[in-house]
C-alpha cells in the first residue's frame, strides 16, 4: 500500500516536473502550441476502441469535430463559459458516439472500419451545408481559450480514466472482445453492450479533443475534419501500439514534433506517416509498444531512468 | 423530364467507370478478404499515364490506353507482393492498415512528385454531340467511348474469368484457398494475377475519367475509390455482376442528387447508401446471406 502511494506520487511530481518543462517552453516561444497534449487525448481515446476493443473505426475526426463544432457554438454563439463548452462538446461527441455506435457495431473488420469512415464524412457534409456554422468556409473568431494547463490536465485526467477503465471489469470484457468475440460472447459477455460502451467513451474524449482543439485553431472548417485527419490519429495509435496507452502517449507526442517540424510540407509529412505505418506492419505490425505498458516499478526492479509521461 | 434523362446519361456514363473501379475491389475482396484502400490511387496512376502517353508521347487513345494499363498493372501487382503478401497469414486489420498507408503513400507521394496542381488532359476526341428523338435524348461521343470501352472491359472480364485456366483458378481460390492450393492451383500467382486485372482496369477507369472530365490531380482517386468500394458493397461485394451493377446505381443516384438536389450533399448521399445496406442486407443485392461459423 505504501509503495502504492510512494509511486503514486512519484507520478503526480513527474507531471508536474513535465507540466513545467513545457510550461516554461511555451512562455520562452521554443515550443509554440500544445497541439501534443491534444494529440494524446485523440490518441489515447482512439487507442481504446481500435486497440483495446478491437473494433476498427476510422471516424475518429467525426466525433472530434462534434465536439469542436458544439463547443465553438457554446462560447462563440451563445457567449457561455469554456469548462461548459468542453463538457457539452464531449458529451454531444459521446452521444453521437452511442447513435452511429449500436447499429455499426453489428459490422467488424474493414466493414467496421469502412462504415465509421463514412459517418465521419457524413458528420463532415452535414457541416459543410450547414448555413449556422458557416458552411465550408467554417466557423472562424472563436475565442482562443485553450492553453497548456487545460490541455496538460484534461490529457491527465483522460489518461487516468481511460486506464482504470480498461484495469475495470468492464475493460477486461472490452480485451476479450478484441481477443474474440464469438468466444467472449459464449462466456456471457453482452458484446454489443460493451463494444458500444467502449465506443461512446471514446467518441466522448474525441469530442473533448476536438473543443479544445477549435478553441486553439481560431477557426474550424468541415475540411478540417475529414478522414486524413482520423488517419493522423490512427497513425499514433497504430505506431505506438494497438492496446498500450503509453505507446499511444509517445508516438503522439514524437508525431507531434514530426508534425511540427514538417509543418510547410504536409505532402512529405504524410508520405513519412504512410512509409510508417507500412514499416510498422511489415516487420512490427503490433506496434512499438505491443501491448505493453511503461510502469515505474518495472522501470526501478531494471534500475532505469524513469520517464515524466509515465502514468501506470 | 429532360434533365432526367440528361442526367440518367451522366449516370450511367459516370456509373461505368465507377463500376470498372468497383471490379478490381471486388476481385481482390473476392479473393483475399481485403479492402485494397490503395486501389483508388492505382485509378490515378494510370490516368496520370494516360495524360503523359498523350501530352508528351503524342500517342492515340488506344496505345495510351495500353500503356496505362500497363503501368497500373505492374504498379498493382508490386503493391501486391511487397506490402500486401507478407501481411497474407496476420491480422486482417493490419493488412487494412498496409492498404491505408500504400494509399496515403501513393497519393502524397503523387503530390511530391506530379505537383498537387490540377492538370488538363488533352482532348482526344473533338466533342460532338448526337441528339435523338427530337433533342430529348442528347449523348457526347465522349460518353459513347466511355460505354464501349467499359462494356469491352466487363465482357473481356467476364470471359477471363468463366472461360480460361486463371479465371478458373480465381474462383477456386475465392471459394476457398486452402482447398484450392490441395488441388494444385498456384494461390500466390492467382492472387497477383487478381490484382493485375483490378489495377488494368482501374487504369482504364483513370483514363476515361481524364477524358470526361479533362482534369486530373493527384488526390482524384480518394472519392472515386471510396465510391466504388460502396458501389461493390451495394452490388454484394466479391460478386461481379453485382459491381457492374452497384456501380451503374452509384453512378445513376449520384447524377439524380446533383441534378435535383445539391451537389455539396453527393458524397453524403454515397456514405448514406453504403450504411444502409450494410445495416439492412450487409451482402448486398446480389449476395446470398452465409452463416457465421465459429
Amino acid at each position: 500500500m505504501k509503495q502504492i502511494l510512494k509511486n503514486r506520487l512519484l507520478i503526480f511530481l513527474g507531471l508536474l516536473v513535465f507540466y513545467a518543462i513545457i510550461q516554461i517552453l511555451l512562455s520562452t516561444n521554443i515550443l509554440n502550441d500544445v497541439l501534443m497534449g491534444i494529440n494524446v487525448i485523440l490518441a489515447v481515446s482512439l487507442n481504446l476502441i481500435n486497440g483495446f476493443t478491437g473494433q476498427f473505426s476510422l471516424g475518429h475526426a467525426g466525433f472530434m469535430s462534434i465536439g469542436a463544432y458544439t463547443s465553438a457554438i457554446i462560447t462563440y454563439k451563445l457567449g457561455l463559459p469554456f469548462p461548459l463548452a468542453l463538457l457539452v462538446g464531449g458529451i454531444s461527441a459521446g452521444i453521437a458516439g452511442i447513435l452511429i455506435g449500436i447499429p455499426s457495431l453489428r459490422l467488424k473488420g474493414d466493414y467496421l472500419a469502412i462504415t465509421t469512415l463514412g459517418f465521419g464524412e457524413i458528420i463532415r457534409v452535414i457541416f459543410l451545408n450547414t448555413e449556422y456554422v458557416g458552411g465550408a468556409s467554417g466557423l472562424s473568431g472563436i475565442p482562443k481559450y485553450t492553453n497548456w494547463t487545460w490541455v496538460f490536465w484534461i490529457a491527465v485526467i483522460t489518461v487516468v480514466l481511460i486506464k482504470n477503465f480498461i484495469n475495470s471489469s468492464y475493460g477486461r470484457c472490452c480485451v476479450a472482445i478484441r481477443e474474440d468475440e464469438t468466444a467472449a460472447e459464449s462466456m456471457g459477455i453482452n458484446t454489443t453492450y460493451y463494444k458500444t460502451l467502449a465506443f461512446t467513451i471514446g467518441a466522448f474524449f474525441a469530442g473533448i479533443g476536438g473543443a479544445l482543439y477549435a478553441h486553439n485553431f481560431y477557426i474550424i472548417q468541415p475540411e478540417t475534419f475529414n478522414f486524413m485527419k482520423s488517419f493522423d490519429i490512427l497513425t499514433m495509435v497504430v505506431l505506438g501500439g494497438l492496446g498500450s496507452i503509453t505507446g499511444s502517449i509517445l508516438s503522439a507526442i514524437f508525431l507531434t514534433f514530426v508534425y511540427a517540424l514538417l509543418q510547410d510540407y504536409a505532402a512529405l509529412r504524410m508520405v513519412i506517416y504512410a512509409i510508417l505505418l507500412i514499416i510498422v506492419m511489415l516487420f512490427r505490425p503490433e506496434g512499438l509498444m505491443g501491448t505493453k505498458e511503461f510502469s515505474l516499478k518495472k522501470l526501478f526492479k531494471k534500475g532505469e531512468k524513469s520517464s515524466e509521461f509515465t502514468v501506470n | 423530364m429532360k434533365t432526367f434523362i440528361e442526367q440518367l446519361i451522366n449516370g450511367l456514363s459516370l456509373g461505368s467507370i465507377y463500376a470498372l473501379i468497383a471490379l478490381g475491389y471486388t476481385m481482390v475482396y473476392g479473393i483475399m478478404k481485403l479492402i485494397n484502400f490503395a486501389h483508388g490511387d492505382i485509378y490515378m496512376v494510370g490516368a496520370f499515364t494516360g495524360f503523359f502517353a498523350s501530352t508528351y508521347f503524342h500517342l492515340g487513345f488506344i496505345p495510351s490506353l495500353l500503356l496505362a494499363m500497363l503501368v497500373s498493372l505492374l504498379l498493382g501487382v508490386t503493391i501486391e507482393r511487397v506490402a500486401y503478401r507478407p501481411l497474407r497469414d496476420k491480422s486482417k486489420i493490419s493488412i487494412l492498415i498496409t492498404a491505408i498507408g500504400v494509399s496515403l503513400l501513393l497519393e502524397n507521394g503523387g503530390i511530391i512528385i506530379l505537383s498537387p496542381q490540377v492538370r488538363t488532359y488533352p482532348q482526344i476526341f473533338q466533342q460532338h454531340m448526337y441528339s435523338f428523338f427530337n433533342g430529348i435524348i442528347t449523348i457526347s461521343n465522349q460518353q459513347i467511348v466511355i460505354f464501349v470501352v467499359s462494356i469491352i472491359m466487363m465482357v473481356g472480364l467476364q470471359i477471363i474469368i468463366y472461360k480460361t485456366k486463371i479465371g478458373k483458378a480465381m474462383r477456386a481460390v475465392s471459394t476457398d484457398p486452402d482447398a484450392a492450393r490441395l488441388m494444385g492451383v498456384n494461390v500466390d500467382r492467382t492472387v497477383s494475377f487478381t490484382f493485375a486485372i483490378g489495377s488494368a482496369l482501374a487504369a482504364v477507369a483513370g483514363v476515361l475519367v481524364g477524358i470526361y472530365y479533362n482534369s486530373i490531380d493527384p488526390l482524384m482517386g480518394i472519392m472515386p475509390g471510396l465510391k466504388a468500394f460502396i458501389a461493390a458493397v451495394l452490388g454484394g461485394i466479391g460478386i461481379i455482376p453485382g459491381a457492374m451493377v452497384g456501380g451503374l446505381l452509384m453512378g445513376v443516384i449520384e447524377a439524380l442528387v446533383s441534378g435535383y438536389g445539391s451537389s455539396l450533399y453527393r458524397d453524403g448521399v454515397s456514405f448514406a447508401i453504403l450504411i444502409i445496406i450494410l445495416l439492412i442486407k450487409p451482402t448486398g443485392l446480389f449476395g446470398k446471406n452465409v452463416r457465421e461459423k465459429v
